[in-house]
């Protein structure tokens, strides 16, 4: 939470403002009990008419002030709410940005987007409502508390009496009631959560004919959710006859009271009507403040989500430790591009390595093949190469520089990687191949995709280049997108570029096409393929083998074949004697 | 207006969901009544009480106490009545919500699968989960605010009446001028909020669009322009959300003004009148009278504000029923027989299917499979190979001819027996969430540990499943969680081996499993595919060369159709596809 007022510190103005101006509205109000209460002393007693002409126009002078500074807090009050707003939204933008594939991976993006929408929303709206009303509320209790004393003490004391006692019970539900529906929300969640996966899973529920014992999974959720709203509901039913209740009471004692001290002559009659009245304001500011509560603690909880994302440290400084300027590592051969030294990497909260051992080094220009089975971690050994993860165990040098020493946005300038999803982004085709390098020529474009196979993507849309392409890259088939987004990748021209299981849906043809392109490349990139066929890396200078995390063996295909059993099992299965 | 009858329509359906709850309204209604009318009844025994309070000497303690000893009870009354009327309207509110999501839920369940294709999930989603809130927030809390806020106005006037006709007309006739300055605020606010949503979902699009794909952002360090898109868009929504949220909130302190100017009003005439004397009005009448105008004029402001938050309400009730009236798949006839003893006969006759009429697909395929056989699928991407399969486990219904197992009609069965004998392992694994072990007894519930623990090693799942923290009884999150894509699909094919039911769809069932397990599961798969109908669709060539018949589609039609053989010899879309795998 405390993270989150830093952003309303730069409001500083409108945050006292806006309360200020509301309860100098509040104290207007405030000041109409009295005026009334003289009208009828002076003005119906005396019969003076004038004298309530006056009274008059000073009560319709009294509401123009209110109106003014009420028009004013608001104002304030939504410049703070608005400026908030757009300084968290920004400030959790920002950081999530910065977060590393661990922290994306541990959070899961569909939080994170809700927590940037919709939380926050319910945040500058709690905020624009706390600085309208949640001052104004005390303000005309303690006021109409304040103003009950320079009328007579002794009804005062009456209003000392009840104040407490009216907090105790708002305050009271509130505290039993807000976690209480913390816990609805939950249950709300569940409800959510198995109505989505049967309509993902509908295939399959219905494959299983499990669609009794699915709607009887959901009726329970149901009903818990039920039960949970109504005892909620039962308890909160409670506050406004509660309220309603005390202040009448205390309204009764007043009267009595009243009536005991005018009797007396300690007090007239319109004082006791306007001690009547600031009781009755009590009540009507109490029921504002109760529906605000509910604002306020859908807030509360909404603030909670949002500050609990700023506070995730990201793992991945953007800039290098300052001690190793010059290069940690051990100065090696020149040639040398990439070179892993012993390195192991386990996931944050994994039990066990993903990668363990591995310890091999790349010539610049070389061709790296990578081949494994299913989470033999293939893609974790790529992704350490432009620091997406940091190794855990020993060190990765690119260019004789330990990764961990470049400043992260150097390193990734050097490595142009194409990922197994392939992924467009909403605007056009140039657009999105100038991701790879911002001022790009029309030539240089050309280059790029005429290499990826991707030119007759292009070519066969309408406005070429300029094509829209939408969002996530509808308008493109698999291969299309796969192509394109290889074309992306080297548009930046990148030293190393690594290919992770991007051409699996191009048929062979054109993947074979694709890789002489790249091997015949001007300035040949160091490249890294990773796949599941052995077509597509058999001809690779070198082919490292990966078996659950480890190296299983390094070499050519044809030495691959003959010493190494998981290297001839993949073969083997794919191209099956016959 | 279609808008309005179809507003009305809705209404309706409202009503029959609350008609169960009738008790309850009318209830509710009583007590919303009797709460209003002892709230607007306190006044006056406050005004009578002043009036015995008049000056040293003049005040009637014995009228007095019996007052106070009557206002006490009616707070009492009051009350009561008024926590009873919050319990009256949170029980139909709840109850009618549950039923409603329940429909929808029910409804879900027996949707063609045509609509849950053609819609977004998380738009349906949506439609149960917040539409339902707010339908309920807004059209019951806004009906129960209406009613109390109308009976409160009459009940005003007519106390008003009662006590004094002509300040009653000073009331009468101010009034509406806040009505009128609160609709007047709302037209002109319409336009800024529609500004503040439309840039509020193009931002929304933009945060989908870059945290999904975070990952290629920050491989290509695009953080910064990214962030400067954001900005623009941000300081748009600043400047439009500033607009929308000031404007809107001039509606209070505008009401209040013309509130201000009753109540000044009502003093002015009602001091006059005092004045007079002659018992026309007492002092005790009109400080009963300022009560009244401070309470008159609070529900003219909130009806204004319920009228924008019904029709929002109304707006959701729509969507929701929308759904709850689609058309479910077609029921199963009475007669419905269950399958039985299924071998594996499958036949197409004259079959005819397209997922919209004016684009044909399939057109008069026949087709007659024996026990046994296997039937391969093939073709590029896309080209529709699962189509077969929406028909086969009749997700989809044919357009003319028919489908039959064992000769009898799949429409004149029992979808249970019918889907019961189908093993399926689809290219996209769904788990639901939930333990490892529940996962995998989906098809065969009583499964005892053996049996699950041997399917779990046929399919190569084992090894990973004993590695997990909880073994079989780990917990995955929705949509399986934290597994990779492969141990998921080996989980789905364990589910299949566990059930092993007479006839299998195997739809891509090892695309993301690496090839070397995948020869490992083959030797698991050849020995559950004997002696049972298998239908496969597959990418790879190499497993598809043994099946007895192969059909190769391309765009959704099926173009060739025989065994591996007679299509190489045939030198079509089959062979040539066949020849591009080996050419490199």
């Amino acid at each position: 939470m405390k993270k989150l007022y830093v952003y309303l510190s730069n409001y500083k103005k409108e945050c006292i403002l806006a309360p200020l101006f509301k309860m100098l509205e509040a104290s207007f109000e405030l000041v109409i009990p009295l005026v009334v209460s003289a009208i009828i002393d002076v003005g119906i007693t005396n019969g003076d008419g004038n004298y309530i002409a006056r009274m008059c126009l000073i009560m319709v002078m009294l509401g123009l002030f209110g109106l003014v500074s009420s028009v004013t807090a608001q104002y304030f009050a939504a410049r703070a709410a608005a400026g908030f707003g757009t300084k968290v939204r920004h400030a959790l933008f920002s950081h999530i940005q910065g977060f590393s594939f661990s922290e994306i991976d541990k959070m899961g993006t569909a939080t994170l987007i809700t927590r940037l929408t919709s939380d926050i929303n319910q945040v500058q709206s709690g905020v624009n409502m706390v600085l309208r009303l949640f001052l104004r509320s005390p303000f005309i209790v303690l006021g109409a508390m304040v103003m009950a004393f320079t009328i007579d003490v002794k009804a005062a004391l009456i209003f000392v009496v009840t104040i407490p006692l009216l907090s105790l019970v708002v305050f009271g539900v509130m505290a039993v009631s807000i976690p209480l529906y913390r816990k609805v929300q939950e249950r709300l969640d569940r409800v959510l959560g198995i109505t989505r996966e049967n309509l993902t899973g509908a295939r399959v529920i219905r494959a299983f004919h499990k669609e009794e014992e699915e709607k009887s999974r959901f009726e329970e959720g149901l009903e818990n959710l039920t039960s949970m709203q109504t005892y909620v509901g039962k308890i909160s039913a409670f506050l406004n006859p509660l309220t309603y209740v005390i202040i009448n009471a205390a309204t009764l004692v007043l009267l009595y009271t009243g009536a005991v001290q005018v009797n007396l002559g300690n007090l007239t009659q319109g004082e006791v009507v306007a001690l009547v009245n600031y009781m009755s304001q009590i009540l009507v500011e109490l029921i504002k403040l109760a529906n605000l509560i509910i604002t306020i603690t859908k807030a509360v909880a909404c603030a909670r989500r949002v500050s609990s994302v700023l506070e995730v440290e990201s793992t991945m400084p953007t800039q290098p430790s300052l001690q190793s300027e010059e290069g940690g590592g051990i100065k090696e051969d020149q040639d040398i591009m990439v070179r892993f030294s012993h390195v192991g990497l386990t996931y944050q909260g994994a039990g066990a390595e993903s990668l363990s051992d591995i310890d091999f080094s790349v010539r610049r220009g070389e061709t790296v093949g990578i081949i494994g089975g299913t989470g033999s971690g293939k893609t974790s050994l790529v992704h350490l190469i432009p620091r997406f993860y940091d190794a855990t165990r020993g060190e990765i040098l690119i260019d004789g520089r330990n990764v961990k020493d470049y400043p992260l946005e150097e390193l990734r300038q050097k490595v142009g990687i194409v990922m197994q999803k392939a992924v467009l982004f909403q605007g056009t085709i140039r657009e999105n191949l100038c991701w790879g390098k911002a001022n790009a020529t029309e030539e240089e474009l050309i280059k790029a995709l005429e290499t990826a196979q991707a030119k007759e993507v292009v070519d066969g849309k309408e406005g070429k280049l300029e094509a829209p392409v939408e969002q996530g890259g509808k308008n493109f088939s698999g291969g299309q997108r796969q192509r394109l987004t290889i074309a992306r990748a080297l548009v930046r021209k990148p030293e190393i570029l690594i290919l992770d299981d991007s051409a699996s849906a191009l048929d062979y043809a054109t993947d074979a096409r694709l890789r002489k392109a790249i091997r015949e490349m001007e300035e040949a990139p160091t490249v890294f393929i990773v796949s599941q066929r052995t077509s597509s890396i058999q001809h690779a200078d070198k082919i490292i083998v990966l078996d659950d995390g480890e190296i299983a063996a390094v070499g050519v295909h044809e030495q691959l074949l003959e010493s190494c059993e998981v290297y001839r099992e993949i073969y083997d299965s794919q191209y099956k004697k016959q | 207006m279609k808008n309005k009858k179809s507003q009305l329509q809705t209404m309706k359906k409202v009503l029959t969901y609350i008609r169960s709850y009738r008790i309850f309204l009318v209830l509710s209604l009583i007590f919303a009544i009797v709460a209003v009318a002892s709230t607007l009844y306190f006044p006056v025994l406050t005004g009578q009480v002043i009036d015995h309070i008049l000056a040293p000497g003049q005040v009637d303690f014995a009228i007095i106490m019996d007052l106070l000893w009557k206002m006490g009870l009616l707070i009492l009354v009051t009350a009561l009545a008024q926590w009873l009327m919050n319990v009256c309207n949170n029980k139909i509110t709840y109850e009618v919500v549950q039923d409603v999501r329940r429909e929808a839920f029910a409804k879900i369940e027996i949707l063609p699968l045509k609509f849950i294709d053609a819609h977004s999930h998380g738009e349906l989603v949506s439609r149960v989960i917040a539409d339902v809130d707010q339908f309920a927030d807004g059209l019951l809390m806004g009906f129960s605010q209406l009613f109390t806020g109308v009976i409160t106005i009459l009940g005003t006037l007519l106390f008003m009446i009662s006590i004094n006709v002509r300040i009653t007309l000073v009331v009468v006739l101010v009034t509406p001028v806040s009505l009128f300055v609160a609709s007047f605020i709302a037209r002109r606010t319409f336009s800024m909020f529609m500004l503040q949503s439309t840039t509020r979902g193009e931002q929304t699009a933009l945060i989908n669009e870059m945290i999904e794909n975070q990952k290629v952002v920050q491989a290509f360090s695009k953080e910064k322009d990214v962030m400067e898109k954001f900005d623009e868009i941000n300081g748009r929504l600043e400047r439009a959300s500033l607009r929308a949220t000031f404007f809107s909130s001039l509606t209070n302190p505008g009401t209040r003004f013309v509130n201000s100017l009753v109540y000044t009003g009502v003093a002015l005439v009602g001091a006059f009148l005092a004045m007079a004397g002659n018992g026309v009005l007492t002092v005790g009448q009109l400080s009963c009278f300022l009560s009244y105008a401070n309470q008159y004029t609070k529900p003219f402001n909130e009806i204004s504000g319920v009228v924008t938050e019904l029709q929002n309400a109304l707006a959701c009730a729509e969507r929701i029923f929308d759904l709850i009236m689609e058309e479910p798949q077609t029921p199963e006839p009475e007669s419905a027989e269950t399958l039985a003893d299924v071998k594996g006969n499958v036949n197409l006759e004259h079959v005819y299917f397209s997922y919209s009429p004016d684009k044909k697909l399939i057109e008069d395929f026949n087709l007659d499979i024996k026990p046994g056989q296997r039937v391969a699928i093939v073709g590029p991407t896309g080209c529709g190979k699962t189509t077969i399969i929406n028909l086969l486990m009749r997700f989809y219904d044919v357009d003319h001819g028919s489908i039959q197992v064992e000769g009898q009609d799949i429409r004149a069965v029992t979808r249970k027996s019918l889907r019961e004998s189908y093993g399926m392992v689809l290219q996209e694994t769904w788990l639901k969430a939930g333990s490892i072990r529940e996962n995998l007894i989906m098809g065969k519930p009583d499964a005892t540990d053996e049996e699950i623990l041997a399917a779990a090693k046929a399919s190569h799942a084992h090894s990973f499943i004993k590695r997990l923290p909880d073994g079989y009884d780990t917990v995955i999150g929705e949509e399986g969680g934290s597994l990779s894509v492969g141990q998921k699909q080996l989980l789905c094919i364990a589910r299949v081996m566990l059930c092993l039911p007479p006839m299998l769809i195997l739809d891509e069932a090892t695309s993301s499993i690496d090839t070397r397990t995948e020869m490992k599961i083959q030797n698991a798969f050849a020995k559950m595919m004997e002696g049972r109908t298998s239908f496969i669709v597959a990418h790879r060539l190499s497993t598809i060369q043994e099946a007895d018949i192969i059909l190769v589609m391309k765009d959704g039609h099926i173009l060739e159709q025989g065994n591996h053989e007679e299509l190489l010899k045939q030198g079509g879309l089959y062979s040539e596809l066949y020849n591009s795998q080996f050419a490199v």
